[in-house]
């Protein structure tokens, strides 16, 4: 178990690397951020380069990132455009983002476990059809679509809650954006979970589970549910990062200040220190969520062992 | 199941940090704003781009704060632009080049230190110091010695700290000398960049810009980077423009659509910047709290007459052509909602006509005229090469559907479909990029936004050869000659005759075309009243009024 960690600790490393150089380069093809701060006029020269220089943009790209890189491991991510650093920047959108995408997090694996599993045991009748419908409009429909409709016919003309989150995010403003967020990711979850219930509905394990006469309840949390988890499992924990990228747009919609937002700035603003400062922590986040994903097979399979 | 045991473990961990990280923020509700007898106007903002030094702010958002937080020597009326002295008692000069500035005794910042003429001369020199790389520094180029602390050739160390041509007299006086003459000059001094500056900004230059001090009618209590910042009355302003409101808040918004909503819904009191989606509806929306009147930017289509295609002799022909292809009445109408007006010449109503605004000087360079535009054009010699694009950037802006527009007024006037055609570029940086380089091998959407309300900031800098944002690298030493004709001439309606003249030369050259003036819109809440807005299109704050407040 530990040198297993170990081993996807240490693969983590060319994966972080290559990411982060690739975004790297990716927001410098972008354009001269010098340029874009001065706007509809012509830079002055000499300004101009003095910024360059600060920026530390008068070197070589592969130069620009072994120094940006070497920046990061003693915690400076540099300067975003309004001069803040930007670690500060992350420390107050990062915990806003998060809490939105857990309030997601929670709605999606809660909802869509449980219309899943009633799916399930229901299948083939108006439960299962009904969910079956429910959760092909929810797909079909792209989120922007729903975040605007939502927080104009919620918010604005039947006045039942903000239409925007309210500074410092509290958590009852973060509702309908979570609902919005989670939409899609939760429709997935149920028919995930609605197949593998159905599946394992069957199996020989079940049968014999019944058959010893324990009560429906602990067939169908404990044996049933368990088992079925799995592949759902998988597709939650993959999907947090999904959350945290998809946030882009519905923190636009309710004017969340989170990292969609700030790195929405960033790349409006041609900042690239926001941009991959902010990719890097992702990435970062990404990685650790998958391998958490691994580890927890082995908590509802016990036949899954590391080594 | 020793695996499983430990896996246990670091998901129980990684639940317990998240739940942590969750619960760590919830605070921070002081500043949420709606207590509804407070008095206090909440307004929409967005993030400023650069820190907020007067001298280092070129963009609206920033500006908005810097003309709430500071008063200049001069300051524009708000309803006719004109430039009234305000810090200052008294500018004056015998021979156009060397002025004489006596400020107002007893004036203060908000932290209560007094405001003085080393307050001016400091700040100053500040902004022109090449090596602390402020983007408006070149406000400061018409003063003798600029050239010694910003040298123009990058690299090149500064060999003077101070501007040489900056004297202070005593407490409320200073002299300047200019490097030629110029007699609007005095009128400049509205602009931002003048500012004075407090003591502080020098001794803590980081706690400044966490929290600006200015002279002006108001003072910010706190400033919370991205998200808001708060302004009161401040208690030492002795100006005229005491606010009328108890203070406002200004609210960061990630869209202006959001934000938008947050009008409708009664949580934002004033918006200035309305979607462009919600226009066709806002006065509804809002039953008639909504202003649409013009502002000081101008959108043009410049032609990149560095490239001999288009610089070639009869091109003139070509260009008046292309110009008079276009149906501009109809665009603005149908794509803009009536929020921009068709342009008559190459300033702003916000002017006015003693300003030099005229609102057919271009005659009939800028009349729709099928026939004759597309007779024009065969005469110059058609398009070079049959076909031609226009230049825009894709990020922001709607800018594609105008120009699709204009393209389709063009095709329509020479019979051709693939005449004329949008030619996107990804960011406004890269395209910037591409334009002061002089890469530009087609027309391309050019626009400018004044810094002054003065007719000399809408020709010098974009059509005097070699100007900072000349984008068509146009050159005419006729034009430039009456430029500084105009500079030199101590009678201001008279000034104003001379740039007209030279004005008009740009209509027979036509380096580019006048499209239209852009409006500013603001919506406002029915919680608030006396919403107007400045020649620079930011709400008038200090004369807002809350109701039952």
């Amino acid at each position: 178990m530990g040198r297993y960690v170990i081993r996807r600790l240490l693969q983590m490393v060319p994966v972080f690397v290559g990411t982060t150089f690739l975004i790297f380069i990716m927001v410098y093809a972008l354009g001269d951020p010098v340029a874009a701060m001065f706007g509809d006029r012509a830079p002055d020269p000499a300004t101009a380069a003095a910024i360059r220089h600060a920026m530390y943009l008068d070197h070589s790209l592969p130069a620009q990132y072994v120094h940006y890189m070497g920046q990061i491991f003693t915690g400076d991510f540099g300067t975003a455009a309004n001069g803040q650093p930007v670690t500060e920047v992350m420390g107050t959108a990062f915990p806003v983002t998060i809490r939105l995408t857990l309030v997601a997090f929670v709605f999606e694996a809660v909802i869509g476990i449980a219309l899943g599993l009633l799916a399930g045991l229901r299948r083939g009748r108006l439960a299962d059809s009904g969910v079956l419908a429910l959760t092909l409009l929810v797909v079909s429909i792209p989120t922007f679509v729903t975040g605007y409709l939502l927080r104009y016919f919620v918010g604005v003309k039947w006045g039942l809650a903000h239409p925007t989150v309210a500074e410092g995010a509290p958590i009852g403003d973060l509702v309908m954006p979570g609902l919005v967020l989670a939409g899609v990711s939760l429709a997935y979850v149920a028919r995930l979970t609605r197949t593998s219930v159905a599946e394992n509905g069957r199996a020989d394990y079940l049968r014999t589970a019944v058959a010893k006469g324990l009560p429906r309840r602990r067939v169908v949390t404990v044996h049933l549910l368990r088992n079925s988890l799995i592949p759902v499992v998988t597709f939650l924990g993959t999907d947090i990062g999904g959350l945290m990228a998809g946030a882009v747009v519905t923190e636009r919609i309710f004017n969340i200040h989170g990292v969609g937002y700030q790195l929405y700035q960033g790349i409006l603003r041609q900042n690239p220190p926001t941009v991959v400062g902010f990719v890097t922590i992702l990435v970062l986040i990404f990685l650790v969520a998958n391998l958490l994903v691994d580890l927890l097979y082995a908590v509802l399979d016990p036949r899954i062992r590391y080594a | 199941m020793r695996g499983a045991k430990s896996a246990k473990w670091v998901v129980g961990a990684a639940v317990v940090a998240l739940a942590a990280t969750a619960c760590g923020s919830g605070e921070s509700s002081d500043t949420k704003a709606g207590g509804s007898n407070d008095g206090i106007v909440r307004a929409w903002w967005g993030d400023p781009q650069n820190p907020l030094e007067p001298a280092n702010t070129n963009e609206v958002q920033g500006g908005k704060v810097l003309d709430m937080i500071f008063m200049n020597l001069k300051e524009y009326d708000p309803r006719t632009g004109k430039a009234n002295l305000e810090a200052a008692d008294s500018i004056t000069t015998t021979d156009q080049q060397n002025f004489t500035i006596k400020i107002k005794p007893n004036l203060k910042f908000s932290d209560g230190t007094p405001v003085t003429a080393s307050s001016f001369v400091d700040a100053w020199n500040y902004g022109a110091l090449v090596t602390n790389k402020q983007l408006n520094s070149y406000f400061f180029a018409d003063i003798d010695g600029y050239d010694a602390v910003h040298p123009e050739k990058e690299g090149t160390a500064p060999t003077a700290k101070t501007l040489s041509g900056l004297k202070v007299v005593d407490d409320h006086t200073f002299t300047v000398k200019l490097n030629q003459k110029f007699s609007t000059w005095p009128d400049r001094l509205g602009y931002k960049a003048f500012a004075p500056l407090p003591k502080s900004f020098f001794t803590d230059h980081a706690g400044y810009l966490n929290k600006p001090v200015g002279d002006g009618p108001y003072k910010v209590v706190s400033y919370t980077k991205g998200s808001s910042m708060k302004l009161v009355p401040n208690p030492y302003y002795t100006g005229p423009s005491k606010p009328k409101n108890k203070g406002v808040l200004l609210k960061v918004y990630t869209d202006s659509s959001t934000a938008y909503a947050d009008l409708q819904a009664g949580n934002l009191d004033v918006l200035d910047d309305i979607p462009a989606e919600d226009l066709s509806h806002a006065k509804t929306d809002l039953n008639g709290r909504y202003l649409n009147q013009p502002a000081g930017i101008i959108q043009t289509i410049s032609f990149p007459l560095n490239q001999k295609a288009w610089n070639a002799p009869g091109m003139d022909k070509v260009r008046l052509g292309l110009s008079m292809a276009i149906d501009r009445k109809t665009i603005t109408q149908k794509i803009f909602q009536g929020t921009r007006t068709p342009a008559g010449d190459l300033t702003s109503p916000v002017l006015g006509a003693a300003g030099g605004y005229s609102a057919n000087l271009a005659g009939e360079a800028t009349t729709y005229d099928p026939a004759k535009a597309k007779a024009l054009i065969q005469q110059g010699g058609g398009i070079p090469g049959g076909h031609m694009t226009i230049g825009y950037n894709a990020d922001s802006g709607s800018h594609k559907q105008w120009v699709d527009a204009v393209c389709n007024s063009i095709n329509n006037v020479l019979g051709d479909n693939k005449a004329c055609v949008g030619a996107p570029t990804g960011t406004f940086a890269d395209f910037r990029n591409q334009i002061t380089k002089g890469e530009m091998k087609q027309p391309f959407r050019s626009g400018w936004q004044m810094d002054y309300p003065l007719i000399d900031d809408f020709l010098t800098p974009l059509y005097a050869t070699g100007g900072s944002s000349n984008d068509s690298k146009y050159s005419n030493p006729q034009f430039d000659a009456l430029i500084k004709q105009a500079n030199a001439e101590p009678d201001t309606a008279k000034a104003v005759q001379t740039y007209q003249q030279a004005e008009k030369l740009l209509f027979k050259d036509m380096p580019v075309i006048p499209l239209w003036y852009q409006n500013g819109e603001a919506g406002w809440s029915s919680r608030v009243s006396h919403v107007t807005e400045n020649a620079f299109s930011y709400p008038v704050f200090t004369d807002i009024t809350v109701n039952n407040g």
